[in-house]
């Protein structure tokens, strides 16, 4: 019985092999030559994925073998990215004669090792998905908690006009990235319980299905949640991932299709209450529907944006040899962007393409997932990846409004690349139980049956 | 280095970007062609192989049907609400994730019991469980025809087959 293990060592060195040349490329094409440092980096980013492929090689021996090396792929291809922009910003200091701005390759590449670190153990500590559905309402007090710790008088830091930070000391972290996954773990806990009450008591109005107002409770949260997020931390991104993802998760539990008309309903509702009252939101919108009229003010970088998808073309102006760095949030927000212009439409589909792969493998595991909350919770998992893609790749090409999402993987940030591992380690605990292939010789459960206690019979 | 070059090195680049995307769709390909190998369909499809030679039973929809109940329904513990269609395959009820209905409570073991199709009623097994499946008040100590709304308890959970 083969179980795709060697598949993924083959597929990971390719990636691996994929990075050097990458990064080789932008040292050549930008004068630098061979860049510095380059066997370390290199060296490291091995080291991590291969410690990663060891502890699934012997602790999620059946899981599924492309969702590491795509990951990892995805994080190469960040890194490479943030190397070209350190190089571009090191470039202009020199022309301003300012001085160098620290390099932030090698902060992503340490969190890349924190994330690899957490991908670990997640898989070693958890050796049954099934383990964190009865901690369903720890996590969503737990998630509830970190969704408001920015809000925290000290320690919260508002960047950019979104209230989405902790800091502590010189350590600043996303809270809301770690709260997205322990949101999905309440989620997909709490309607494995419910869902038969939520699919299946309810009333006709109109011909629609409508469920009971009680059972709305759910939902009803999760947008008074979102809406929370929009009003009180001010950022559009954050909130409509909460509710797409409340939302489809709804849906995929009770297979109703009422949930996605409420939800689009109350989803329109939102959005006018929000453009009606936030000038933030209002901004967004206008800049959406028109950017070249605020081309030099509030749509710079949208503008900028399109202009280096339409300098890379068909094939890109190469790595290392177009403007990057001129939209601003590059490394982040706009990486997207980034590699459109060097890579060209070509390499943006290649990668678009890897982000498909990637969550079909996630749904697939939710499919073949023998428990409902496994089910809930892969499928939960994949769509906040799929939800991301979307609102970013969609925001920095013009498609809908720009929201700050990072995108999965590629941005620069610690909490995002730490978080996106964790879901990814889950993504593969579940998929090693689902494709399991002898079931009778595995013990189903750690714990051993616990004897009841006898009782007088009457 | 010279332009060409570059250009060689970028092209190249993209042809082994797209090698790659096209490797993981050949492994997807391989895994959806032979779910045999690895999935759990796959294995319920090889089950299924198995049993492929008989003939499939024609749905018979008589009274004696009818009579001793077509569904199972749990109606107390964790998985309350839980319908099973009963249709002359074996159910098996535990721990275990390939039962048919899965236990999940600590005082269910893994393989705890089966019900199966016998002379046209539904009969109830245990399969040398800890905490033992009891009928009603009693714990029953061999295969036991299950009448039709009698409950059936297993752990913390309480079945009953219905009409």
């Amino acid at each position: 019985m083969s179980n795709r293990r060697n598949v993924e060592l083959v597929l990971l060195v390719f990636a691996w092999i994929l990075g050097i040349l990458g990064t080789l490329q932008v040292g050549w094409s930008t004068g630098e030559g061979t860049p510095p440092r380059l066997w370390i980096t290199t060296a490291a980013v091995a080291l991590i994925a291969l410690v990663m492929h060891l502890v699934v090689r012997f602790r999620a021996t059946y899981a599924d073998p492309i969702m590491l090396p795509v990951g990892t792929l995805l994080t190469i291809f960040g890194l490479i990215m943030i190397y070209r922009l350190d190089v571009a910003d090191a470039r202009r200091a020199e022309l301003n004669d300012a001085p160098i701005p620290t390099p932030d390759v090698y902060s992503q590449l340490t969190w890349f090792a924190i994330a690899g670190i957490l991908f670990c153990g997640v898989l070693i500590l958890l050796r049954d998905h099934r383990r964190l559905q009865r901690y369903t309402f720890t996590f969503g007090l737990l998630g509830l908690l970190l969704m408001v710790l920015p809000l925290a008088p000290v320690i919260g830091t508002t960047v950019n006009g979104a209230t989405l930070w902790i800091r502590v000391g010189t350590f600043s972290f996303q809270p809301a990235e770690i709260a997205k996954i322990l949101l999905t773990i309440f989620f997909a806990g709490y309607l494995v319980k419910t869902r038969d009450s939520l699919a299946l008591v309810r009333t006709k109005v109109l011909g629609v299905g409508l469920p009971r107002a009680k059972d709305l409770g759910p939902i009803v949260i999760a947008w008074a949640i979102s809406l929370g997020v929009l009003v009180f931390q001010r950022d559009l991104g954050t909130s409509l991932l909460f509710f797409g993802l409340f939302v489809s998760m709804l849906y995929i539990a009770t297979q109703r299709r009422s949930w996605l008309f409420i939800g689009f309903f109350l989803f329109l509702g939102g959005a006018y209450f929000a453009y009606s009252t936030f000038g933030h939101v209002q901004a967004r919108v206008t800049v959406w529907i028109d950017p070249w009229t605020y081309a030099d003010t509030s749509g710079y970088q949208i503008v900028q944006s399109i202009y280096g998808l339409a300098n890379g073309g068909i094939l890109g102006a190469g790595l290392g040899q177009g403007f990057p760095n001129l939209v601003p949030f590059a490394s982040t927000d706009f990486i997207i962007s980034a590699l459109g212009e060097e890579l060209g439409i070509t390499g943006i589909f290649a990668i678009l393409l890897l982000y498909g792969i990637l969550i079909e493998r996630g749904l697939r595991t939710a499919i073949t997932c023998r428990d409902g909350f496994g089910q809930l919770l892969a499928a939960g998992l994949s769509i906040t990846f799929a939800l991301q893609v979307f609102v970013i790749v969609g925001g920095v090409t013009g498609l809908v409004p720009l929201t700050g999402l990072t995108t999965p993987f590629l941005s620069y940030g610690g909490s995002s690349l730490i978080a996106n591992w964790v879901i990814l380690a889950l993504l593969l605990r579940i998929s090693d139980r689902s494709r399991r292939p002898d079931l009778s010789k595995v013990s189903p459960d750690d714990a051993m049956t616990q004897v009841v206690p006898r009782m007088k019979q009457s | 280095m010279s332009e060409l070059a570059l250009t060689l090195v970028r092209l190249a680049f993209l042809a082994l970007l797209w090698g790659f995307v096209l490797a993981t769709v050949l492994v997807l390909r391989r895994d959806i062609r032979q779910p045999a190998d690895a999935t759990s369909s796959g294995k319920s499809e090889k089950k299924s192989k198995g049993r492929q030679p008989k003939p499939p039973k024609p749905p018979k929809i008589s009274r004696k049907q009818k009579v001793r109940g077509n569904r199972l329904v749990v109606i107390d513990g964790p998985l309350v609400g839980t319908v099973v269609a009963l249709d002359g395959k074996q159910i098996t009820l535990g721990r275990a994730p390939d039962s048919t209905i899965i236990i999940d409570d600590d005082y269910a073991s893994s393989r705890h019991a089966r019900i199966y199709e016998s002379e046209g009623s539904w009969v109830v097994e245990d399969l040398g469980s800890t905490n033992g499946t009891w009928i009603d008040r009693s714990r029953i100590t061999t295969p036991t025809v299950l009448p039709v709304g009698a409950p059936l308890r297993i752990g913390r959970s309480t079945l009953q087959i219905q009409n």
